[in-house]
């Protein structure tokens, strides 16, 4: 059974979101504020069952992206952490320049990307190039994590450096790797969002993003907060679905997934 | 993989000349260190803390190589596929966190490509030797401290070393469960006719275990003193409470104080 404090940790925040949305409800139907300046948390779920033909599509389209430019953060990530394990030299020249990508803001790359790429390119790039600093930078943190004396047996019974990667280096990053894999499935989705933005009106993308931005010139404001609900719940899902991964992957042995069961 | 397999001729297992380690950094931590270690003695390296004694083991199992002097240890050659001449148990239990004890004694043997039906065979003997066997399946984070130490000492003895070097193994340990692994140590060198060499800060316990205590001193690590326990008692509970221990402890304790000399009191 479910302790009374842990029973508010899940009970509390519901009975949050429930008054805030009354509340929300109450204060547009008291003061008769028109839907194209607030609409209800009512009426904006309406329009997501009366729309939900084109958001499902848009949904659909922002979720590939997502997963494009997660995995190819992910893949890309996790290489380069392993190329640079390899090769010091190799860290030394190119750390900087992820460094780089990192810390300029997406937003302001991502209008240039549109010119060189075609915009489902584009989009995925910039998906790409938020999500995969914390990949690489936590898996060459895992990498680096490794017990001495355990690397010390490796080599005192002569296994060869594919060996050791497999059975030892990745499996000591693996928590690291997945810590960063977490924030990277956020920051995909933010990327994609970015992206979808930046081309705006002009794209010939159908994303969610590009929804609720078109939705704002044509003053669909019930749309762009439906369009809005379903970005914030992909993000949810996201985030939701790859803590599970990995406390299935942890759960037997790491400490961050023992949970607090005593 | 070991820097020199000579010395096959003798009855030495182990044989370092003029041996100096000197870091990058300039620190000297060893020597010059002469050592012969007969072939199934029961040796220990007692001194002082940075005397290079665990330096002395990590050359020995070819884990760094020596400035100056050589270092030569001699085996039987590796009889079948996963053999290997030398067992090293760390401080720490130095266990995969990712793998059941299974899968952790079974290690050495899956990197030399051992053949799987002859693994489970020795993976289990050697459960078995350390009495782990109803463990198999257990992550570390489920055993206690001197259980993981058992499982690291299952590790070493899984590919039948003909030299076990042990790395003050039990020094985490709580007392009474120190004791229990000294005897099972025992035990394991008798019944199995191993090489042993064991360092530790324990004046107590290298009198308790070995047939010769080789005393160092202060960095760089050189051979202080040396005894020899002979003791008609047979090693067991009673040997460590006779007036000859006590004796023993004595003698070897006044050699170590010089290595301690120049050293703040703790």
């Amino acid at each position: 059974m479910m302790s009374p404090q842990r029973l508010a940790r899940f009970v509390l925040p519901v009975v949050v979101f429930a008054a805030g949305l009354a509340l929300w409800e109450f204060i547009v139907r008291v003061n008769d504020i028109q839907p194209y300046v607030l609409p209800g948390p009512i009426l904006v779920l309406k329009t997501l069952v009366s729309d939900w033909g084109v958001l499902s599509q848009s949904l659909g389209v922002t979720l590939l992206t997502t997963l494009e430019g997660f995995i190819a953060a992910a893949v890309g990530g996790v290489a380069l952490a392993l190329l640079f394990n390899q090769s010091k030299w190799l860290e030394y020249s190119l750390f900087p320049y992820a460094v780089v990508l990192q810390v300029t803001p997406v937003i302001a790359i991502a209008p240039l990307l549109l010119i060189y790429l075609q915009q489902q390119t584009a989009v995925i790039v910039c998906a790409w190039i938020v999500a995969f600093f914390p990949v690489l930078s936590n898996t060459t943190l895992g990498l680096n994590s490794v017990d001495r004396n355990l690397t010390g047996l490796f080599q005192l019974y002569g296994a060869s450096s594919v060996q050791t990667l497999l059975f030892l280096k990745l499996p000591a990053a693996l928590p690291y790797m997945l810590g960063g894999l977490r924030i990277a499935g956020g920051l995909s989705l933010i990327g994609a969002v970015v992206a979808e933005i930046a081309a705006g009106s002009a794209g010939a993308g159908s994303g969610l993003a590009f929804r609720i931005a078109e939705s704002g010139y044509r003053l669909l404001i019930p749309r762009m907060f439906a369009a809005l609900l379903l970005l914030s719940l992909a993000g949810i899902v996201i985030y939701g679905s790859l803590a599970l991964i990995s406390h299935l992957l942890l759960r037997r042995w790491h400490e961050s997934a023992l949970g607090k069961e005593s | 993989m070991l820097a020199n397999a000579a010395a096959n001729t003798t009855n030495l297992a182990v044989r370092l000349r003029a041996v100096t380690k000197i870091y990058d950094s300039g620190v000297t931590a060893l020597g010059p260190l002469h050592l012969d270690v007969g072939r199934g003695e029961f040796i220990s390296l007692l001194g002082p803390s940075g005397c290079g004694k665990s330096t002395a083991l990590r050359l020995i199992a070819g884990l760094a190589a020596p400035t100056s002097g050589s270092v030569d240890v001699s085996h039987h050659g590796a009889a079948r596929r996963g053999s290997h001449p030398i067992g090293f148990v760390f401080q720490e239990p130095t266990l995969m966190p990712w793998a059941t004890v299974y899968d952790n004694v079974r290690l050495p043997l899956k990197l030399a490509h051992a053949p799987p039906s002859d693994a489970e065979g020795r993976i289990h003997d050697a459960l078995d030797q350390v009495g782990l066997s109803d463990f198999a399946n257990a992550y570390p984070r489920e055993l206690s401290g001197g259980m993981k130490m058992r499982v690291s000492l299952a590790r070493a003895l899984v590919t039948d070393p003909d030299i076990l070097l042990m790395d003050e193994p039990f020094a985490a340990l709580d007392e009474i469960t120190r004791f229990r692994l000294n005897n099972d140590l025992l035990t394991l060198w008798r019944d199995l006719n191993k090489t042993v060499i064991f360092v530790t800060h324990s004046v107590f316990e290298s009198v308790y275990l070995s047939e010769r205590v080789i005393v160092m001193t202060a960095r760089p690590g050189r051979i202080g003193a040396e005894f020899r326990i002979t003791s008609a008692e047979p090693r067991s509970e009673a040997f460590r409470t006779s007036a000859e221990y006590a004796a023993y402890c004595r003698e070897v304790s006044c050699a170590l104080a010089p290595s301690y000399a120049g050293q703040a009191s703790a």
